[in-house]
C-alpha cells in the first residue's frame, strides 16, 4: 500500500483544464502550489504499479455506517452543486467491486455498520472524482469508494476517531486478504474554513489566503508532524485540530489513511500545501513500500 | 429590472404577497417509499392535503427553501427553467432513484438574486444542465406540485450563514416576492429533530430517536398551530441545542423572516411523524391578522449583512504590511 492526503477542491480540476470538465480556467494562478504539489506526487506514483485506489471521500456523507460503491462501472456528469460553475465534469470509472465487497465483509467483523451501494443510477460525489483525477488523470485504475460516516458529528469525534481507525484497519486486511497492490487517497482538506463570497475570476490570486492565522498555524504544526513522522501525536491532537481549525479530518478520511498505514512512524513526503477559498489543503505521501524494504 | 418586474409593467404594478407558508420533511422517504413504514404512509396521505390547500389558493409561485441543498459561496437560487435530471440520495440509495423534470421561475430567481444583494448578501443563480436539485426539494415538489402547474425557486442553505444572514435571506424573498408582483408561498424543507438512527432498521418501526427529541418536537408544533411563527424563530437556537435540530433550524429562521416576523398565522398540523429517527412534520401557516400573541423578542434582528471578507482581507493586509517592514 501506499497512502495519501490528496485533498479535492474542485477548483483543482477546473484550473487543469482537462477535456473532461466544461468550465474553462483562466490560467491566473491562485492555486499553482497544489497544481505543483499534484504534480509532483504524480511523478513519485509511477514506480507504485498499483492494482486499484481506495478513496476516503468527505463528500459522499451517510448517517448509516460506511458505505462503498458496489456497481462495476460509472459514468455521466458530475455537477458540483456547491461550485457548479466550476466543475461539470464528464466522469466515466471503473469499480473494484471484490476488493469493496471485501472491506465491506472486514468492516463488518470491526463491529461497524457496513453498506454496498448497488443503485447504477448514483452519482459518484465529485470529492471521489477530483482525487482520483488529480492522482490518475486517466482513470485507468478501477477504485473503491468509502463514504463518509457521520459518527463524528452524530456522536463525537472520539467516537469517530474511533471507527475510522476500526474501518482503516478493516481496509487494510481486506487488501492483503485480496492480493491488492493499493494506492489509498485520503480526499480531504486540513484546515477547512472558507470564504464565502468568490470574485468575478475565482482563480483570481489576490483572493487567495489562508482564512485566518489560527488555520495556517494549526495547519503548519499539522504539517512539522507528518513530515517528522510523528503520525501517532496527530491521532492524539486531532480532536483538538478539528474543533480548532474547523477541520475537514471530521469527515474521517486521515484518521482512515493512518488506521490503514497502521500509523506509521514514517515521514510523510509533502509535495504541496495550499489554500482553496481560504481552506489548507497538503497533498503527501507516505511510501510505505520503501518502509518495508528498508526494514 | 428583470423580467418579472418587467411583466407587471404597462399598467401601475402590483406588489405581491406571501399568502403562505409551509414546513415539510426534508427526506424522500414519503415519496419513494410510502408503502414500508406506517409513518412515511401518513406522511405520504398527509402530502395529500396539503396539496389541495395550495391548489385552493391562488399562489402563482412556490419559493422553497432546502437544508438539503448546502451552499457555501453565499446563497444559490435555481435558475434553470426546467431541470431534468436524477439524483438517488446519498445514504438511501436502496429507496430507489429519482427522476424529476421540474418547472422554476427563473425571473423571479434574478429577481431574488437582485433583492439578496441590495440587502448585501453574496448571491447568485445557477442553471446547469445536470445540477442534482437537492433530493429535499425534489420530494416537496412532487409531492405538492406534482404536475408543475406552479413554478417554484428553489434557494439554498448556506453551510457558514447564522441566524442574522438568514434572516436577511428571509427578507430578501420578501423584497422580491414585492417586486415580482407573485402571490407566493414559502416552503421550508427542513427536519425539526435531526437525530437519526444510525444504523439499519425495520422501516415498520421507524419512531423518532428518543423521549426528548419527540418532546420538544411537540412543543414546536404546539406553537405553530397556534400560529405563532416568530416565537419558534426565537425559540430555535434552544431546539437546536437540545433536539439536534435540522440545520439550526433555519429554514424556520427564514420562512419566519419572509413571512414578516410576527405570531399573526392560522396554524395547522397536517402530521408529524418519524423518519429514520428524525422530526418529520407538514406544517401550514396561513396569514391571520390578529391571531397571534405578544411578541417577545430575545435575538436580535437584522437588514442587510455585512459579510466577513473584509475582516479577514484586513487582517490579511495588515499581514503583509508586517511582514514587508
Amino acid at each position: 500500500m501506499r497512502g495519501c492526503l490528496a485533498p479535492h477542491p474542485p477548483h483543482l480540476a477546473y484550473a487543469s483544464n482537462p477535456p473532461q470538465n466544461e468550465p474553462k480556467s483562466s490560467g491566473a494562478g491562485a492555486w499553482t502550489a497544489l497544481l505543483e504539489g499534484y504534480e509532483s506526487l504524480r511523478k513519485s506514483l509511477e514506480d507504485g504499479d498499483f492494482d486499484v485506489i481506495i478513496v476516503h471521500t468527505p463528500h459522499w456523507k451517510t448517517r448509516r455506517g460506511h458505505h462503498l460503491l458496489g456497481v462495476e462501472h460509472f459514468e455521466g456528469l458530475s455537477v458540483d452543486p456547491i461550485f457548479p460553475n466550476l466543475f461539470r465534469f464528464n466522469f466515466d470509472l471503473q469499480v473494484d467491486v471484490e476488493l469493496a465487497e471485501a472491506i465491506h465483509a472486514e468492516g463488518e467483523k470491526q463491529g461497524l455498520v457496513m453498506s454496498m451501494m448497488r443503485n447504477p443510477e448514483f452519482r459518484v460525489d465529485y470529492g471521489t472524482i477530483t482525487s482520483c483525477y488529480l492522482a490518475q488523470p486517466d482513470f485507468k485504475l478501477p477504485i473503491v469508494a468509502i463514504s463518509s460516516a457521520r459518527s463524528y458529528f452524530d456522536y463525537s469525534n472520539e467516537v469517530g476517531e474511533r471507527e475510522m481507525l476500526a474501518l482503516g484497519e478493516a481496509t487494510r486486511i481486506a487488501v492483503e486478504k485480496t492480493g491488492r497492490r493499493a494506492l489509498l487517497l485520503a480526499s480531504c482538506s486540513l484546515s477547512h474554513r472558507h470564504f464565502t463570497e468568490e470574485p468575478a475570476d475565482p482563480e483570481d490570486p489576490e483572493f487567495e489566503y489562508i482564512y485566518n492565522a489560527n488555520q495556517a498555524k494549526w495547519d503548519r504544526h499539522i504539517l512539522d508532524l507528518i513530515e517528522s513522522g510523528r503520525n501517532r501525536q496527530i491521532l492524539d491532537e486531532m480532536p483538538d485540530f478539528i474543533e480548532q481549525s474547523v477541520s475537514e479530518c471530521k469527515d474521517g478520511s486521515f484518521t482512515w489513511l493512518l488506521g490503514a498505514m497502521e500509523v506509521p512512524e514514517l515521514p510523510g513526503k509533502v509535495h504541496g500545501y495550499g489554500t482553496v477559498i481560504g481552506t489548507g489543503n497538503a497533498v503527501v505521501e507516505w511510501r510505505l513500500d520503501e518502509q518495508a524494504v528498508q526494514a | 429590472m428583470s423580467k418579472d418586474m418587467n411583466s407587471q409593467a404597462g399598467g401601475a404594478a402590483k406588489e405581491g404577497k406571501i399568502i403562505g407558508g409551509y414546513l415539510v420533511p426534508n427526506k424522500p422517504h414519503a415519496l419513494l417509499a410510502p408503502e414500508k413504514s406506517p409513518g412515511w404512509q401518513s406522511l405520504h396521505d398527509s402530502y395529500a392535503k396539503v396539496r389541495e390547500e395550495i391548489e385552493a389558493s391562488d399562489a402563482d409561485l412556490l419559493i422553497l427553501f432546502s437544508t438539503r441543498w448546502v451552499s457555501i459561496i453565499g446563497h444559490q437560487i435555481q435558475a434553470d427553467p426546467t431541470p431534468e435530471y436524477w439524483v438517488v440520495d446519498e445514504d438511501f440509495h436502496e429507496l430507489g432513484t429519482m427522476h424529476y423534470k421540474l418547472r422554476m421561475n427563473p425571473e423571479f430567481a434574478e429577481t431574488y438574486q437582485q433583492c439578496a444583494t441590495e440587502r448585501g448578501l453574496h448571491a447568485r443563480t445557477v442553471a446547469y444542465h445536470g445540477f442534482p436539485i437537492d433530493v429535499g426539494s425534489i420530494a416537496a415538489l412532487q409531492l405538492l406540485n406534482p404536475d408543475n402547474r406552479i413554478p417554484a425557486c428553489i434557494v439554498s442553505c448556506n453551510v457558514y450563514s447564522d441566524r442574522a444572514e438568514t434572516l436577511v435571506l428571509g427578507k430578501a424573498a420578501l423584497d422580491a416576492v414585492k417586486k415580482s408582483g407573485r402571490k407566493a408561498i414559502v416552503v421550508g424543507v427542513s427536519a425539526l429533530s435531526n437525530r437519526m438512527f444510525t444504523e439499519f432498521i425495520d422501516p415498520a418501526s421507524d419512531h423518532i430517536h428518543s423521549l426528548k427529541d419527540d418532546e420538544w418536537n411537540r412543543k414546536l408544533l404546539e406553537l405553530l398551530e397556534a400560529g405563532r411563527l416568530e416565537d419558534v424563530s426565537q425559540l430555535s437556537r434552544e431546539f437546536s441545542r437540545q433536539a439536534n435540530g435540522d440545520s439550526k433550524l433555519k429554514a424556520i429562521w427564514w420562512m419566519a423572516a419572509a413571512m414578516g416576523q410576527n405570531n399573526d398565522y392560522r396554524g395547522t398540523v397536517f402530521d408529524y411523524q418519524a423518519v429514520w429517527g428524525t422530526g418529520a412534520a407538514l406544517v401550514g401557516l396561513v396569514p391571520s391578522p390578529g391571531a397571534g400573541g405578544g411578541l417577545e423578542y430575545d435575538e436580535d434582528d437584522s437588514n442587510y449583512f455585512h459579510g466577513d471578507r473584509n475582516v479577514i482581507a484586513t487582517a490579511a493586509k495588515a499581514d503583509k504590511t508586517d511582514k514587508k517592514s
